[in-house]
């Protein structure tokens, strides 16, 4: 069995900052970590295969210092790390993202064996699209189950697999063949903690570099900025608001500053208060 | 295949300046080198903002400067005596500080650690993160013949282990090698970073290009207790910190937060942090107990570098700098050992104390031993008396106010003769100002 | 280093990029609305987006159409009709057994053929877990430009249209274009648009279109559908007073006091991301750019830095008050209304008047 996890490494959002006047962002010593809900694929791929036997491999396509969230991925327990990095790249959008990495795929399923699974997170917290799953899934026409919250079961000798995914209002159950692409949903799971042996491994392990021609991209106009058909125009900060919050002053007691807060509340939203009695009215 | 059941040639623990010294110096001459870094990478547990002194990594990296992530140069150099409302001040700048090699740079100590510790994976290290080293592990005659983690698996071996784990010093603790850090030899510094324009840090502190300046203050900042405030200038941010004796921060009221928000609003700082976004507080502990309180620096297969071994010169503020010398003198004493076959006995490591004597780590430290209690045990006077008096006299020199010249300097030394209770206080004051040079 | 002084993505190499549209995407035109139905609701979003819709359409002098699938015809015709009633002058009806449940493959499949035969300019959906399953399954095949989550769309001087979406996690807001290939897609979350107004009797014509799906060529199958326990259910993004908690409170009995003040006001009670990672709240009920946006009329924040991630998620409800021990807390700086106290001991005491004063009103009346 054969599982491929796609990460990427995106910048700690938690941690951007903009700068005032340029309006730009201010990368200095701004960390990177491993997408947080490629992670919680991840594990769902080692458990997978931690039960029916196999190999995980990870794919990441970014720059060449991504090598460092695939190293991290071994200390997990992923058995192979293979990077995906050339300047061709730099501007992708998700449509281009994933044209690049179905074709970084294939390659994988030729060198290594067809993936049943390729996992991806729910989302980037950079980019944020949901898109890349989606379109990798259309590309190598693997079967899309997203938002999946657990697997239910996988029959990987027969070619099925039971989930269950978050759709509106509710969860399904779905039933489909494999090979599939799952993004998975920020489940319960907890990270392992890889072993002493693992994270020897890793610290030893060189990852698999590929560049655009290595993975069989002949048309360059694919990639990139020129093989996106998004284009990014304007980069701007949100207008902060002018007036801060008035902060409401009251006498030392609590109940005294409750009543002046309600006060304040009522006399900025008289609608809430009239929705509120008409509320209470109708409760009693 | 166990991978584990391979002995390396030194085990480091940390990824700080000493310790990527250590790894690093070995490394290159070819040594197996396993270091392990409980954070996420190395710098990521250090408190940001700090002076880089360029010789002790020149004598490691001789050309760091070619990519190292630097701030700015340093070129002027600000000392204040500060009371509530005012500061004295001695400034030097100087442009030979431009130099081609400049002598001393800020830098931030997350991305800097970042760098060294990709130089140490460079030169073959290899380095394990997010992995906590617990305790020593020894052999049947108590010589440390490895590592134990907070991982899962065995343990990990090797012929020595260097401990460069910082100034708390646990794992030497655990493992019975040293004491508990004593709270009157450490002091907790708070520090906080204020993001600004490179435009705006340029124009407040007069500087332009990569120029930096610095700001070293005490006096009633300190609210009586034994430390310093300080201030630098980043590329694009402001590292601003005060930090006291541990004990002293126990018997008062204040907490470090209080003290450093106080610090900021003074009036002399306020205006250089006006506008500015705050990011990332964070304390971290300073050894500042100097020669005396250095522990045992080495034993049967251990040795102990940087913070861990109290190797901090408080006077100067100076720290990464003979955290880096006694890492690289470690790893030599190491490989001279390794190169001659000879075993990590406490009496072949004794090595390591006798060349650290030719360095100016040992004999800086062993120059102001006297100082930590000096300080301490005069702190009313130092961080209070001191300082007001100084400030007091300023004002009624500088103060037109139709009161004569000659009436002003008998005020001023009425002043100081009425408050002074110890005659030594211009001794002390000497002493003080000469330690700070 | 040099390469990471480089500004944000401002005003890149291709921000000239002229519109070339290739000669084959100009006859696209129309704007469309994929409407989610699920259980034979309509997802509000759908009118949201049609609300929008119906300005970009009318700037560009078009129509607007909406696409409604599903297997069951009179819930497709009652959602036609509200459609219409929302703005639509055209409605796509697609009915098949196999669009008994929404699946990726046969949505896309619809959908796909519904642009390839009718050429739209513009394509929205909204930005739930159904319409960003299916939007970025849509775009691929059709190799043309998605944008998600978007904030803000606008037809610019050109006729294209500018979608505005947050990047960086919130910190910068970016506009994006889609020049040279149709139709140009973008997804919305639920409420970050208004509701339009709902004008009853409002008519237009039904497209029937026979989609050709067989149930047997479809691998992926729907086994059971459990739908959330509705007492537990919650509905963040459509309520009118939300009261929420954050790591401030201190522990989960704590926030006890988040759900009691919530159950007086009749309101959902949210939080910040840390307490779903805590475990004290489950992740529906988070608020800001990666759990919910909420649009009430009042939101009550105790607690809650208000870091930019929150932020993002609250910023559309009409009336903030923030309770907050440390005056400079970020929260401050959009919320309307704030108090320096301790919310620990402060959320009782409010519970306890808005009750008093909800039932002496009560007796008056
Ligand atoms: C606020 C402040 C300002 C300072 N300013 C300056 C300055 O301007 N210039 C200067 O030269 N010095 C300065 N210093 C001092 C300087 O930072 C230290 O002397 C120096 O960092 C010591 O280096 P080190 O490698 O010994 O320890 P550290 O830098 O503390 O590194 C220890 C490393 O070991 C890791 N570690 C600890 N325990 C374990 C374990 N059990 N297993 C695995 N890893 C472990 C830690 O995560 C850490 O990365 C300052 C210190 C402070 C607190
Ligand atoms: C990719 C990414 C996505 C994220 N998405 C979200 C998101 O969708 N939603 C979200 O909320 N966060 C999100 N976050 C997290 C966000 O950055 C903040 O960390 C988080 O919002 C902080 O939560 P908090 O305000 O509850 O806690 P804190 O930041 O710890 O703030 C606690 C506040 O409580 C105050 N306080 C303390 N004691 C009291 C008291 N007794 N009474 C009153 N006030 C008190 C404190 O002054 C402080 O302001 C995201 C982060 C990342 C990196
Ligand atoms: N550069 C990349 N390398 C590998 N995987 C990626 C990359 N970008 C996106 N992904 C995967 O696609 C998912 C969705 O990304 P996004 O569409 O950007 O929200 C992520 O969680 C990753 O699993």
């Amino acid at each position: 069995m054969h599982i491929v996890v796609c990460i990427k490494q995106v910048p700690d959002s938690a941690q951007i900052r903009v700068h005032p006047v340029t309006n730009t962002i201010m990368r200095q010593g701004v960390p990177t970590i491993i997408n947080p809900y490629d992670l919680f694929a991840l594990e769902e791929a080692l458990r997978l295969r931690d039960t029916f036997g196999g190999v995980v491999t990870v794919l990441t396509m970014g720059p060449p210092t991504a090598a460092e969230s695939l190293r991290k991925a071994l200390t997990f327990g992923a058995d192979r790390g293979v990077l995906l990095t050339d300047r061709y790249f730099a501007g992708s959008d998700t449509l281009a993202t994933s044209f690049a990495l179905s074709m970084a795929l294939k390659k994988v399923a030729a060198e290594f064996g067809q993936p049943e699974i390729v996992f991806t997170g729910k989302q980037t917290i950079d980019g944020d699209t949901a898109q890349v799953g989606p379109g990798i899934a259309k590309r190598l026409n693997y079967n899309q189950l997203t938002y999946v919250s657990k697997i239910v079961d996988a029959d990987f000798a027969g070619g099925v697999i039971r989930v269950e995914r978050r759709a509106e209002g509710g969860t399904q159950v779905l039933q489909s063949r494999l090979p599939v692409l799952i993004t998975m949903l920020e489940a319960t799971n907890e990270m392992r903690r890889g072993s002493v042996e693992n994270a020897l491994i890793a610290a030893r392990a060189q990852a698999i570099t590929w560049n655009a021609a290595d993975v069989g991209i002949e048309d360059l106009t694919k990639c990139g900025l020129r093989g996106s058909p998004t284009i990014v125009k304007k980069v701007f900060a949100p207008t902060a608001r002018t007036e801060k919050a008035v902060l409401v002053e009251a006498d030392g007691s609590t109940d005294g500053m409750a009543d002046a807060l309600i006060d304040a509340i009522f006399e900025r939203a008289p609608a809430v208060e009239e929705d509120l009695f008409e509320q209470a009215a109708r409760q009693y | 295949m166990a991978m584990t059941e391979e002995k390396f040639d030194a085990i480091v623990v940390g990824a700080g300046p000493s310790g990527n010294a250590a790894a690093y110096v070995m490394a290159k001459e070819g040594l197996n080198v396993l270091q392990i870094e409980r954070g996420e990478y190395s710098g990521s547990k250090n408190v940001q903002g700090a002076i880089l002194y360029s010789d002790a990594l020149e004598q490691i990296i001789p050309d760091f400067r070619e990519d190292a992530p630097l701030e700015r140069h340093v070129t002027e150099q600000r000392m204040w005596m500060m009371d509530d409302k005012s500061h004295t001040g001695m400034h030097y700048r100087s442009d030979d500080f431009n130099e081609e090699k400049p002598n001393r740079y800020t830098i931030l100590r997350a991305q800097f650690d970042k760098w060294f510790n990709a130089k140490v994976r460079e030169a073959g290290a290899l380095v394990l993160y997010e992995t906590t080293v617990t305790e020593l592990v020894k052999d049947l005659k108590g010589q440390v013949v490895g590592v134990r983690t907070d991982r899962s698996g065995s343990p990990i071996m090797a012929n020595v282990v260097i401990l460069a784990e910082g100034v708390n010093g646990l794992v030497g603790q655990r493992s019975g090698l040293r004491d508990e850090v004593a709270p009157d030899t450490v002091a907790l510094a708070v520090k906080e970073m204020h993001f600004l324009p490179r435009e705006t840090i340029e124009a407040r502190f007069n500087l332009s290009g990569n120029e930096g300046a610095v700001i070293e203050a005490m006096g009633t900042i300190t609210k009586g207790m034994t430390g310093t405030g300080f201030l630098y200038t980043n590329e694009e941010s402001i590292s601003v910190g005060i930090g006291c004796i541990v004990s002293d921060f126990a018997d008062s009221e204040v907490t470090p937060y209080a003290l450093l928000e106080a610090f900021k609003s003074h009036p002399s700082i306020k205006p250089l942090l006006a506008d500015s976004e705050c990011k990332e507080y964070a304390a971290h502990l300073i050894p500042e107990g100097g020669y005396k309180a250095i522990p045992q620096l080495y034993g049967n297969g251990w040795i102990v570098v940087g913070d861990a071994g109290q190797f901090v010169n408080a006077v100067h503020r100076e720290g990464s700098n003979l955290a880096m010398t006694t890492g690289r003198v470690a790893a030599e004493t190491v490989i001279a050992l390794t190169r001659k076959r000879e075993e990590m006995s406490a009496a072949n490591l004794a090595d390591y104390a006798r060349r650290l004597e030719q360095t100016f780590v040992m004999k800086d430290l062993k120059k102001y031993k006297g100082i930590p209690a000096l300080l301490h045990g005069n702190k009313r006077n130092f961080f209070g008396t001191y300082p007001q008096l100084v400030s007091q006299a300023m004002q009624t020199w500088f103060r037109v106010d139709g009161v004569d010249k000659k009436s002003k300097e008998k005020a001023i030394f009425r002043n100081f003769r009425e408050t002074r209770t110890i005659f030594g206080m211009l001794g002390d004051a000497f002493k003080l100002v000469r330690a700070w040079r | 280093m040099a390469e990471e002084k480089k500004p944000a993505p401002a005003a890149g190499g291709r921000a000239n990029t002229k519109k070339e549209l290739p000669e084959h995407f100009k006859a696209y035109k129309h704007v469309w609305v994929a409407v989610e139905i699920e259980h034979g609701q309509v997802h509000t979003v759908s009118y949201e987006l049609l609300g929008e819709g119906r300005k970009l359409a009318d700037k560009r002098g078009v129509e607007l159409a909406a696409v409604v699938m599903g297997n069951d015809r009179a819930s497709l015709e009652e959602a036609a009709v509200a459609c219409f009633e929302y703005g639509a002058d055209c409605v796509y009806l697609v009915c098949d057994p196999a669009l008994a449940h929404y699946r990726n493959e046969t949505a896309t499949k619809v959908l796909t053929d519904l642009v390839n035969t009718y050429q739209p300019e513009i394509l929205l959906l909204g930005a739930t877990n159904l319409g960003r399953d299916l939007a970025g399954s849509v775009a691929t095949t059709l190799l043309t430009g998605l944008t998600a989550d978007c904030t803000e769309l606008e037809i610019d001087d050109e006729g294209s249209l500018a979608a505005t979406r947050p990047t960086f996690g919130g910190s910068l807001l970016c506009t994006i274009f889609t020049l040279n290939f149709r139709p140009q897609m973008a997804t919305v979350r639920p409420r970050v648009l208004a509701m339009p107004e709902r004008v009853p009797g409002r008519t237009g014509r039904i497209v029937e279109f026979d989609p050709k799906l067989v149930e047997d060529d479809v691998v992926t199958k729907v086994l059971d559908f459990i739908a959330d326990r509705d007492s537990d259910k919650a509905n963040l993004p459509y309520a009118d007073v939300v009261v929420a908690g954050g790591l401030g409170l201190g522990s989960v009995e704590n926030f006890q006091l988040v759900k009691e003040l919530a159950e007086v006001l009749g309101a959902e009670y949210g939080g910040s991301r840390p307490l779903v990672q805590k475990g004290w709240i489950t992740s529906d009920r988070q608020i800001g750019q990666t759990g919910k946006t909420i649009r009430p009329k009042l939101y009550i924040a105790a607690g809650i830095s208000g870091a930019i991630q929150h932020r993002v998620g609250v910023e559309g409800a009409d009336l903030i008050v923030a309770i907050n021990t440390d005056p400079n807390a970020p929260i401050f700086e959009f919320a309307h209304l704030g108090i320096v106290a301790d919310a620990v001991t402060l959320l009782p005491a409010l519970t306890e008047a808005f009750a008093k004063r909800l039932r002496i009103n009560r007796l008056a009346s």
